[in-house]
């Protein structure tokens, strides 16, 4: 190590799900080193499945991560559905999408006003940015409540719900309880589009990155759970063609698997991926609430994910309302047809972005093999690359400034640790 | 001086200490009520203990954890474990019956460079634990309930009764008797608020087995309704599977 070698580094990162630190060493103001590892425990998901039912799959994938449990049960009913031929009908998929709606604006506001805000205020978290803003920490608690509560009507609980199942759900909602939750929904879109102008006040740290973007693209709406998987380089394929197109390897640093492109290209999903990607299936207020807030489509500053996340917030309980008006119960509440031997695939847009399942089921409804793809760990080389962006970009702050621009960073991403496998650690090493 | 709180995270999915964040109504009272000194999920702060009250989530299953729950242990005046990973291990309690390195090769391709234990024990197996709270997650009131009762001085008033007793409380018919669903309902500690039963589903044990359950006798009421071993094996090998009496009923079933 020269005089000019500088380390930055943070060994237990705060304000993300699950546990992973990182560590970027300079040498003046070159880049020669960026680990972002996550050394959350593996817990060998994929493994335990094995030899279970297919029905076991989304209440054991709702597992691996507590705050988007619903990206992981719908992946795999999608996938199993995929496998047995099951064709799922349409008020089964509209309050699907209801109940991922709810996740989404839990999971997003969570972040935004909880986790990411403090960061662009220069305050350790929401308790410090009560004091001195109470009314928008009070409001995006009352926006994730209503979240949480779309999921506990729908889904009997937040965490981990227990209404759903391969096929559908174990019963219908009653009518009068989903009407019940209009007034918190529309009074959640207008307390986000507030929180949208609060948050376009912040000062966004000048980056541009050159990101491969994915995401879903729905011939209609904005994607949710059904669509084709497109990207900013022209892709467009359909959902069982992922593993032709992308794949995972295995670095010593982490105990995620790190997905690339099979050129070895990093690429980037979630939010600002989403926005790129279907600016034109958003509502014209919306898309232009966005661009008021100076969230453009085309947008390659990963600061400004924190305004992608509030549009989709605003989406997301305007969607919501939608379908709660339109609600009539499923009859029956799910599909229970005969079981076959055979593969699928299963995509849906986690708050994150793209999650992916692949299972193979023997005859008797057996799992043979399972595969699941997060959204972090899709993210994670590209979270590295930002790590450099950022560390070139602003390496004349001093270490205690440039280490929470990094965090700032990762956060950017709302990385999932726990999904990923679960830990993060952050070190700024500098030559 | 504010007690002060500190929240921990072990081998787990983040949704037990998610609970306390999605004490909407209650989180800023409680952030006034207490000093949180320790919180990484979310807060950037980082006090030196001890501290009054530990939650700790998730269970043990890499060596370095088990060096860590000491030093919690020994900083902390209360511990109290939350959730079904901390008390019971969790659904990766699964792999303390399979050979761990065919199972790390089935998921790692290069399996050398993960460090975990060959085994997932929930914290009371390595250190003493003062209170704890099942499920897989933990009932949102049942902790603001044990966070109250501790800042006051007394003992928490958690539910001793089973699944089954929800079901008579709640007036929900008996899924196994009227639909012959299986149901984990008379072994399983009540807390969750009757929630699978009520929605026609059978309890599949997030909150563990209730104290002196007795798992043989509803293993053979559930062959009687047709279940095979391989359901029964799994009904009794989910989120709570490394608790000693769903274990073991397990295990004869495992074949």
């Amino acid at each position: 190590m020269t005089d000019s070698t500088r380390i930055i580094q943070v060994d237990a990162l705060a304000r993300v799900e699950g546990e992973g630190r990182f560590k970027v060493k300079l040498d003046g103001d070159q880049v020669v080193q960026s680990e972002f590892s996550i050394f959350e425990p593996p817990r060998y998901f994929e493994g335990l499945l094995r030899g279970r039912s297919f029905r076991d799959a989304p209440d054991v994938t709702s597992r691996i991560c507590g705050i988007c449990p619903i990206a992981y049960i719908m992946g795999a009913c999608l996938a199993m559905e995929d496998a047995l031929g099951w064709e799922i009908p349409q008020p089964i998929v509209d309050l699907r999408r209801l109940i991922y709606c709810g996740e989404w604006i839990q999971s997003h506001v969570l972040h935004t006003h909880l986790l990411h805000a403090p960061d662009f205020l220069g305050l350790q978290d929401s308790i410090e940015l009560a004091k001195s803003n109470r009314s928008l920490v009070e409001a995006g608690l009352s926006a994730k409540k209503t979240g949480n509560r779309v999921m506990e009507v729908i889904g009997g609980r937040s965490v981990h719900p227990v209404n759903t199942r391969v096929g559908g759900f174990y019963s219908a909602p009653a009518p009068e309880a989903i009407a019940a939750l209009l007034p918190d929904l529309e009074r959640g879109e207008a307390q986000s589009i507030a929180a949208l102008d609060a948050f376009s006040g912040f000062d966004f740290p000048d980056l541009e990155v050159d990101y491969l973007f994915v995401a879903l693209r729905h011939a209609s709406e904005y994607p949710i759970a059904e669509g084709r998987i497109v990207s900013s380089s022209g892709l467009d394929i359909d959902v069982a063609a992922f593993p032709d197109h992308f794949v995972e390897r295995q670095v010593p640093h982490s105990n995620a698997l790190q997905g690339v492109t099979v050129d070895g290209q990093p690429y980037l999903v979630g939010p600002l991926a989403r926005f790129n990607l279907n600016a034109d299936r958003l509502p014209a207020d919306i898309l232009a609430l966005a661009e008021r807030a100076g969230l453009v489509p085309g947008c390659r500053n990963p600061f400004k994910s924190l305004l992608a996340r509030q549009v989709e917030t605003i989406y997301a309980f305007r969607e919501a309302a939608r379908l709660a008006r339109a609600y009539v119960p499923p009859e029956p509440s799910f599909v229970d047809a005969p079981l076959r031997a055979g593969i699928g695939h299963g995509i849906t847009e986690a708050p994150r972005g793209l999650c992916y399942h692949r299972y193979e089921v023997a005859e008797d409804g057996a799992i043979v093999s399972a595969t699941i793809v997060p959204p972090t760990s899709q993210n994670q080389r590209q979270i590295e690359l930002d790590l450099v962006s950022t560390v070139e970009r602003f390496h004349k702050l001093d270490d205690d400034d440039l280490q929470w621009r990094c965090e700032q960073a990762i956060r950017n991403y709302d990385p999932c640790i726990s999904c990923a496998t679960h830990f993060l650690k952050l070190d700024v090493e500098r030559a | 001086m504010k007690p002060k709180l500190a929240v921990w995270k072990f081998s787990s999915c983040d949704g037990c200490q998610l609970t306390l964040l999605d004490c909407e109504d209650e989180l800023l009272d409680i952030a006034e009520a207490v000093d949180i000194a320790y919180f990484l999920e979310a807060t950037r702060t980082q006090r030196e203990g001890p501290y009054d009250i530990s939650l700790v989530e998730g269970s043990i299953s890499t060596a370095h954890e088990v060096e860590r729950i000491r030093e919690i242990r020994r900083d902390s005046r209360l511990l109290i474990t939350i959730g079904a990973c901390a008390t019971a291990g969790g659904i990766q309690a699964l792999r303390n019956t399979q050979d761990h390195d065919s199972l790390r090769a089935s998921v790692y391709p290069s399996p050398q460079f993960i460090d975990a234990l060959a085994t997932s024990t929930p914290i009371a197996d390595h250190v003493p634990v003062d209170y704890e709270l099942r499920g897989c997650p933990i009932d949102k009131h049942q902790l603001i309930e044990a966070i109250t009762a501790l800042l006051k001085g007394r003992k928490p008033t958690l539910p001793d009764y089973s699944q089954c007793a929800e079901c008579k409380l709640a007036g929900t018919a008996c899924v196994m008797v009227t639909k012959g669903i299986p149901c984990l309902g008379p072994v399983t500690q009540g807390g969750c608020g009757n929630l699978c039963p009520s929605i026609g589903r059978g309890c599949y044990g997030c909150f563990g087995p209730k104290e002196g359950a007795n798992t043989e006798a509803l293993a053979q009421e559930l062959a009687a309704l047709g279940a095979g071993e391989r359901t029964i094996r799994d009904l009794f090998g989910g989120f709570t599977a490394g608790a000693p009496a769903f274990a073991e009923e397990r295990k004869r079933h495992d074949r």
